[in-house]
C-alpha cells in the first residue's frame, strides 16, 4: 500500500510529536525509546511534546503527528480517542493493538462478564467494554504502522515520511516476500510446518522462518488476504487441526477483520463451509 | 567437443582448481532440509548422496542409495540471486548549501564459479541476460556481475515431478554455452564424469585435472543417464504441449478458469520470488529524519503486490484474478512478443514452492479444457 501523502502544511518551528497509550502492553512505545541513535536526531526534528513513557514534561496541543499505541476497550477511552484526533493533525496508529485490538481482543470472542466473575473478587469494580476495538473503529487514522511489537526502523521510516512529505516505505506484502528475499528455505513447503506468512504482513523479515518456525501472523493481515485458501491448505496438506488453525489466526491480531471471519468459520461445527 | 573423464574421487581437485583460477565457487549445499546454493570450499560441502522429492507444495530431501553428488533436481534457490541481487543500494545523496549530491552505488562484482547449473537455469540466465544486458532495461549491477561468472553445468540424469524442460525445450541436456559441462555417471562400481570444456578458461582448468580421454563407452553410459531424465519426464505428470501457449492465453484473457484460480491463491508472491526468470524489481527511496540524506534502493518485487501497480488512484491489479493472470499470461505468452522466448524454462520451481500447490501446467489445462467445453458443449 502507498498511502494517502497528503500534504502537511510546514509551521513554523519545530513541529510537535505526541505519542499516547490505550489498551496495551507499551511494547511499540518502547520500539521509539529503543531508537537510541536516532532518538537525538528526532529530537532535534520534532519538539517531542507528549510522551508520558519517557518524560512527565508536557506541552499542550494541538500536535503536528499523534502516534497512538493501544486499543479501545473502555468507554473513557471511547472519548479520550476523540480528544487525541482533535488535537492530531496526522494520526498515526502503531501495533497490532492499535490497528487492530490487540491480543485483549479475545474478548471479542466471548463473554467478558464471564472472565470478570471468575477473575476477580470485586467485578463489580471493573468497568470494560465487551469488545476491544482498533482506533480506526472510532476515528479516522492517517497511516496503520502494523506488527507486535512494530519495527523501529519502519517508525523511524514512517516519522521521516511524515516530516518530508512522502509516501512511507512500509510494503503491506506478504511474510514470504521477505522470507524468499533472505533466501530461507520455506518451513511450510520443505517441513510442512503450518505458516501464516503468506497471509501476514511484511516487516518482521522473515524472523520466524529464519528460525526453521512458522509464522504466527503477529504483523497483522497483509494486503489481499487470502485466508480461507491457507486453512484449507493447513488443514487437508498439512494435517493441522482445527485448535492449531484457529489459535494461528488468534493471536495479536485476533480481530483484524479477515483473521476473525476465517476464525469464526474455522469453528463452526460444518467447518469450512 | 572433446570430452574426458574425471573420476568422482577427484571432483575436489575440479573445485580446487577453479578456485586457485581466482573463483569463489557457488555450488548446492545441504541446509534446512533443502538443497540450495552457497558457497563452497571443497566437494564435500556437496550434498553427496542426497536427492529431492518435489510434488505441487511440498519439497523433502531424501537419502539416495549411492554416493552421487548431482543426483537432485532445482531447488529453492536459483543463481539469480548471485546476479540480480535481492536487495541493494542504488544511490545515496546529500544536501546542503551548494545543492544535491548523488552518489551511485558501484557493488562489487565478485569473481564466481557457479558449480552444477542445470540446462534450465542456463536457459533462465540466458532470459535474463536479453533483459538486464542486452535489453531495453540494461541493469549494470547485473552485466558486471554477470560477466564474471565462470559456469560450470552439469547434465541433469534424474528428474523430480515438478520438472517439465523437455516440453519448453530447455533441458535436460545442457545445449547453451559454458566454462564446462559435466554428466555424472554411476553404475556398479564405476562413478566418473564426463567433462568437457567450450571456453578458453574452462580449457584451461581441464589441463590441469587428472583425466583421461573419453571412450565410446563413457559416452553412451552418459548418454544413457541424461535419457533416465528425459524419459521421467515425458512418462511425468507435467508433459505438455507447449507450442500454441501464446495464442492460447490470447484467446483466454476472459476465462472462467482464472476466478477459479484466484480462489486458491494466496497472492503472496513465492512463485515469482522462486522462478530463476522473474526479473520484476522495485524501487524504495528513503529520506533520514532530518531530509538532508536520502537512499534508494533496489529491491525484488513481484506483480502477485499491491504497490507493484500502484499508481495515482490505486493499483491497477487490485486482485488476485488479475494478478495471477498477469504473472501466467506474462510468462507464457506475452513474453514471447517481448524477449522472443518464453519466460518459462520448466524448472518447477514455482510448482513446488507455491504453498497451495498451483501448478501453472495444470493451469494451462484447465484453460484449455474449458476453452474446448465453451466451444463444443461438455
Ligand atoms: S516459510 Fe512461511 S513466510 Fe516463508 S515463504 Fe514459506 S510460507 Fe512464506
Ligand atoms: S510471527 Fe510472523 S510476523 Fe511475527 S515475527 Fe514471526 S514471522 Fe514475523
Ligand atoms: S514459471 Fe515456474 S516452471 Fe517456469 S521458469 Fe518460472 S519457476 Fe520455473
Ligand atoms: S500461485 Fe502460489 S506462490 Fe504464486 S502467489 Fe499464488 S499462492 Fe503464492
Amino acid at each position: 500500500m502507498v498511502p494517502d501523502s497528503r500534504a502537511v502544511k510546514k509551521t513554523s518551528g519545530k513541529r510537535k510529536l505526541a505519542v499516547w497509550k490505550f489498551a496495551s502492553c507499551d511494547g511499540c512505545q518502547l520500539s521509539l525509546l529503543d531508537c537510541e541513535d536516532e532518538l537525538l536526531a528526532l529530537a532535534g526534528e520534532m519538539e517531542i511534546a507528549y510522551f508520558m513513557e519517557a518524560s512527565s514534561h508536557q506541552v499542550e496541543g494541538p500536535y503536528d503527528l499523534s502516534l497512538v499505541e493501544g486499543s479501545i476497550t473502555t468507554a473513557r477511552d471511547k472519548r479520550r480517542i476523540q480528544q487525541v484526533r482533535a488535537q492530531s493533525r496526522v494520526l498515526v496508529t502503531i501495533g497490532a493493538c492499535a490497528t487492530a485490538g490487540g491480543i485483549q481482543a479475545l474478548r471479542n470472542f466471548s463473554d467478558v462478564e464471564e472472565f470478570t466473575s471468575v477473575v476477580y473478587a470485586h467485578p463489580e469494580y471493573i468497568a470494560t467494554l465487551k469488545t476491544s476495538t482498533p482506533v480506526s473503529a472510532h476515528v479516522a487514522v492517517d497511516f496503520e504502522l502494523q506488527g507486535c511489537p512494530i519495527n523501529k526502523h519502519q517508525l523511524l521510516e514512517v516519522i521521516s515520511a511524515f516530516l518530508h512529505r512522502r509516501p512511507p516505505q512500509v510494503p503491506a506484502h506478504s511474510v514470504c516476500v521477505e522470507c524468499k528475499i533472505r533466501g530461507n528455505v520455506c518451513v511450510w513447503v520443505a517441513d510442512g510446518i503450518p505458516c501464516m506468512g503468506p497471509v501476514t504482513h511484511a516487516g518482521c523479515g522473515a524472523l520466524c522462518p529464519g528460525y526453521s518456525r512458522g509464522c504466527y501472523g503477529c504483523y497483522g493481515p497483509k494486503e489481499n488476504t487470502n485466508t480461507a485458501s491457507l486453512c484449507h491448505w493447513w488443514k487437508k496438506e498439512l494435517g493441522a487441526d482445527q485448535a492449531t488453525i484457529v489459535e494461528n489466526l488468534r493471536n495479536y491480531n485476533a480481530a483484524a477483520p479477515v483473521f476473525a471471519r476465517e476464525s469464526r468459520r474455522q469453528e463452526r461445527p460444518d467447518g469450512e463451509k | 567437443m572433446q570430452d574426458y573423464v574425471l573420476q568422482a574421487r577427484d571432483l575436489d581437485i575440479l573445485i580446487q582448481v577453479v578456485r586457485a583460477e581466482g573463483f569463489e565457487v557457488m555450488g548446492p549445499v545441504l541446509r534446512d532440509n533443502a538443497i540450495v546454493y552457497d558457497a563452497i570450499s571443497t566437494a564435500a560441502d556437496l550434498p553427496q548422496g542426497w536427492t529431492d522429492e518435489q510434488e505441487k507444495g511440498t519439497y523433502r530431501v531424501k537419502r539416495r542409495n549411492d554416493g552421487a553428488y548431482f543426483g537432485y533436481a532445482v531447488g529453492p534457490h536459483s543463481w539469480k540471486k548471485f546476479l540480480q541481487l535481492p536487495h541493494r543500494q542504488v544511490w545515496k545523496a546529500r544536501s546542503n548549501n551548494s545543492g544535491i549530491q548523488v552518489a551511485e552505488i558501484v557493488d562489487e562484482a565478485p569473481q564466481l564459479a557457479f558449480l552444477g547449473v542445470r540446462s534450465c537455469e542456463m536457459h533462465a540466465i540466458a532470459i535474463q541476460d536479453r533483459v538486464f544486458v542486452d535489453g531495453e532495461y540494461q541493469n549494470d549491477s547485473y552485466t558486471r556481475r554477470r560477466s564474471n561468472i565462470f559456469m560450470v553445468s552439469v547434465n541433469c540424469t534424474s528428474a523430480a515431478a515438478s520438472c517439465f524442460c523437455t516440453s519448453m525445450d530447455t533441458g535436460p541436456r545442457v545445449t547453451l554455452p559454458c566454462d564446462l559441462e559435466m554428466t555424472e555417471v554411476i553404475e556398479g562400481e564405476t562413478h566418473y564424469f564426463l567433462v568437457g570444456s567450450e571456453s578458453y578458461r574452462g580449457a584451461r582448468v581441464l589441463q590441469q585435472l587428472p583425466v583421461v580421454p573419453s571412450t565410446q563407452e563413457h559416452e553412451a553410459k552418459a548418454e544413457r543417464a541424461v535419457q533416465n531424465a528425459v524419459r521421467q519426464m515425458e512418462k511425468g505428470p507435467r508433459n505438455f504441449d507447449s507450442t500454441d501457449l501464446k495464442e492460447l492465453l490470447y484467446r483466454n484473457y476472459e476465462s472462467p478458469s482464472w476466478d477459479r484460480v484466484a480462489e486458491r491463491c494466496l497472492s503472496c508472491a513465492n512463485c515469482t520470488m522462486a522462478c530463476p526468470t522473474c526479473f520484476c524489481s522495485t524501487v524504495e527511496d528513503t529520506t533520514d529524519l532530518s531530509g538532508t540524506y536520502a537512499e534508494r534502493w533496489e529491491r525484488w518485487d513481484s506483480c502477485f503486490t499491491a504497490d507493484f501497480t500502484y499508481i495515482t488512484g490505486g493499483a491497477v491489479r487490485p486482485d488476485t484474478r488479475t494478478r495471477y493472470r498477469q504473472w501466467m499470461t506474462h510468462k507464457l505468452a506475452t513474453w514471447h512478443d517481448q524477449f522472443g522466448s518464453s519466460g518459462c524454462v520448466g524448472c518447477g520451481r514455482c510448482i513446488t514452492w507455491c504453498p497451495v500447490g498451483i501448478d501453472l501446467t495444470e493451469e494451462v489445462r484447465k484453460i484449455r479444457e474449458l476453452e474446448k467445453i465453451n466451444r463444443e458443449g461438455p
